[in-house]
């Protein structure tokens, strides 16, 4: 494991983030935050806080979606881990919709979580914000919104520690298994 | 009859060992399974099996996995769009060597919710009649690409066969004769956490005809291996003295363990399976065994009653109960389909 960014460096990276995000949201549209499960569930809950604080007229609700049942890799894969339930408890109709991940990198999960997202009603507007863009995409695919951006070779997977879920905040490189 | 017989009774010491073998080992740790909360392991494990055959089979971290499973399931349909395609190109078959309508609607609509496709296959009407035999049709139907197979038998053992003749395919067993109902049983005990929060701890009875019930042999297997105690109440004729191999206890007496149970699971009797001299009447049976408001009474307040369908209004039990606040026969039926759609996905997963 080798790391990439330490804790003041991923505070950085957030509020990086945060900025770009705070400068294009819509002033007369509804908005919402999703996160994708386990970290971008995480990050949302932290961004939806600061931006319903920022934006209270307009903020509907902070979800989180579960990507399980819509992966493209369902039929290859062996053995099942848990999916959990997607908690989407508010109107999307006609909202400007933030997707928020931890990772992006082949911009598979973000296919699944916009097919995913898309079942649960039509926002107006989805714009995608991730922490990191380590590159590597076969989807056409982009983020609006990025923390930081990372050159990692192909071998590598990337982790991200949260405070909330892993008790300390950085972003390591690790060897796939 | 004789042969009827003979087969069930075997299943049952066979899955009666294996209980033995689990019971035996259970007391060395039960601080290791208790010190645990479930839903922790569940989210580290990983499903493998192909098949769901029995409970006999499964682990309690297995069985708590697809009722983990089954609750993210039943998110889905709430949904305005209730459908997920996470079985998008899959075929499902419906195997429905025996009768059943409600067993069958359930896996149809579980499988058209995760986008697969369905075929139905039913005994009346069908080379069954003209001689050909279980295996010879499971595989003509299996050759014409075939995914996961859902079968329903009047014979016990038939999905085991099933799955041995057909290794690449997916079996699931939706009731095979006196044997097993896993999938029943399941969602039964899906909407015992849901009511109740728990299983382990709690005292389910299981009343009626347990001789012939498969019913509430997987209810038993299941039950038990999540720690709730299991109380099967019935007339001497109709409750087999082995059935304790599996870890119950046995009443005659229903007015004895209604104040003492958290769950009273009545099971349906079944009239084109009896013969005259297991018991006198209906009547007879009502007055002994029928659950009626009066005995209500006796229970705790809280306590569920619950029913596999299809009821016999004013036998085993009243309309007053089986439409009261405290029945979730209704509910059972809703989480059958979340209990089905998250063993659908899970075989396919598998692969051992």
């Amino acid at each position: 494991m080798k790391q990439l960014l330490n804790a003041d460096q991923v505070q950085t990276a957030l509020e990086t983030l945060y900025q770009a995000i705070l400068a294009d949201i819509p002033a007369d549209l509804p908005f919402a935050v999703v996160g994708i499960r386990t970290r971008g569930e995480t990050l949302a809950q932290r961004i939806a806080t600061r931006l319903a604080d920022d934006h209270p007229d307009h903020f509907v609700g902070v979800g989180v979606l579960d990507i399980g049942f819509y992966r493209d890799d369902l039929s290859r894969r062996r053995g099942a881990p848990l999916v959990r339930a997607t908690e989407i408890d508010f109107d999307l109709d006609g909202a400007w919709v933030l997707l928020i991940d931890d990772v992006l990198q082949t911009g598979r999960s973000i296919r699944a979580a916009l097919q995913a997202l898309l079942d649960f009603g039509r926002p107006k507007t989805i714009r995608l914000g991730v922490l990191i863009d380590r590159g590597g995409r076969e989807l056409p695919i982009a983020a609006d919104f990025v923390g930081a951006s990372v050159d990692v070779p192909d071998g590598k997977r990337i982790q991200v520690h949260l405070a909330e879920t892993d008790g300390e905040e950085s972003v390591c490189t690790v060897k796939k298994d | 009859m004789a042969k009827k017989a003979s087969a069930p009774s075997r299943k049952t010491s066979k899955a009666a060992k294996a209980k033995k073998k689990t019971a035996r080992r259970k007391p060395r740790r039960p601080s290791a399974t208790k010190a645990t909360p479930p839903p922790a392991p569940s989210a580290e494990f990983v499903w493998r099996r192909k098949d769901l055959l029995g409970l006999d089979e499964l682990t309690a971290q297995e069985i708590v996995h697809i009722l983990d499973t089954a609750e993210s399931f039943r998110e889905v349909s709430t949904r305005s769009i209730k459908k997920v395609p996470a079985l998008r190109g899959k075929v499902v078959a419906l195997m429905f060597f025996e009768d059943s309508t409600r067993t069958r609607m359930s896996f149809e609509l579980a499988a058209s919710r995760l986008s697969a496709d369905t075929v139905l296959f039913t005994a009346k009407g069908s080379s069954v009649t003209k001689g050909e035999t279980t295996v010879d049709t499971a595989r003509n139907i299996a050759a014409m690409g075939v995914d996961i197979m859902v079968v329903r038998h009047s014979q016990s053992g038939a999905p085991h066969l099933l799955a041995r003749s057909l290794p690449s395919i997916s079996v699931i067993n939706a009731g095979d004769g006196s044997h097993a109902h896993p999938t029943q049983a399941l969602l039964d005990i899906f909407t015992i956490r849901q009511r109740l929060g728990r299983i382990e701890g709690l005292k389910v009875a299981i009343v009626g005809d347990i001789a012939h019930s498969r019913v509430a042999r997987s209810n038993i297997l299941g039950l038990r291996k999540l720690g709730a105690e299991v109380i099967v109440v019935g007339p001497p004729t109709l409750v087999p003295r082995a059935i304790t191999a599996m870890g119950c206890q046995i009443s005659h007496d229903l007015d004895d363990v209604l104040p003492e149970v958290d769950v009273i699971n009545m099971l349906r009797i079944q009239f084109e399976r009896f013969e005259a001299s297991q018991f006198p009447s209906l009547r007879e049976y009502h007055i002994q065994y029928g659950l009626t408001g009066e005995r209500l009474k006796s229970c705790n307040p809280n306590v569920l009653v619950m029913h596999p369908g299809p009821i016999n209004r004013g036998v085993e039990i009243t309309s007053e109960v089986a439409d009261g606040p405290n029945s979730c026969i209704l509910q059972q039926v809703t989480n059958g389909l979340a209990v089905r759609m998250a063993l659908l996905y899970l075989v396919s997963q598998g692969s051992e």
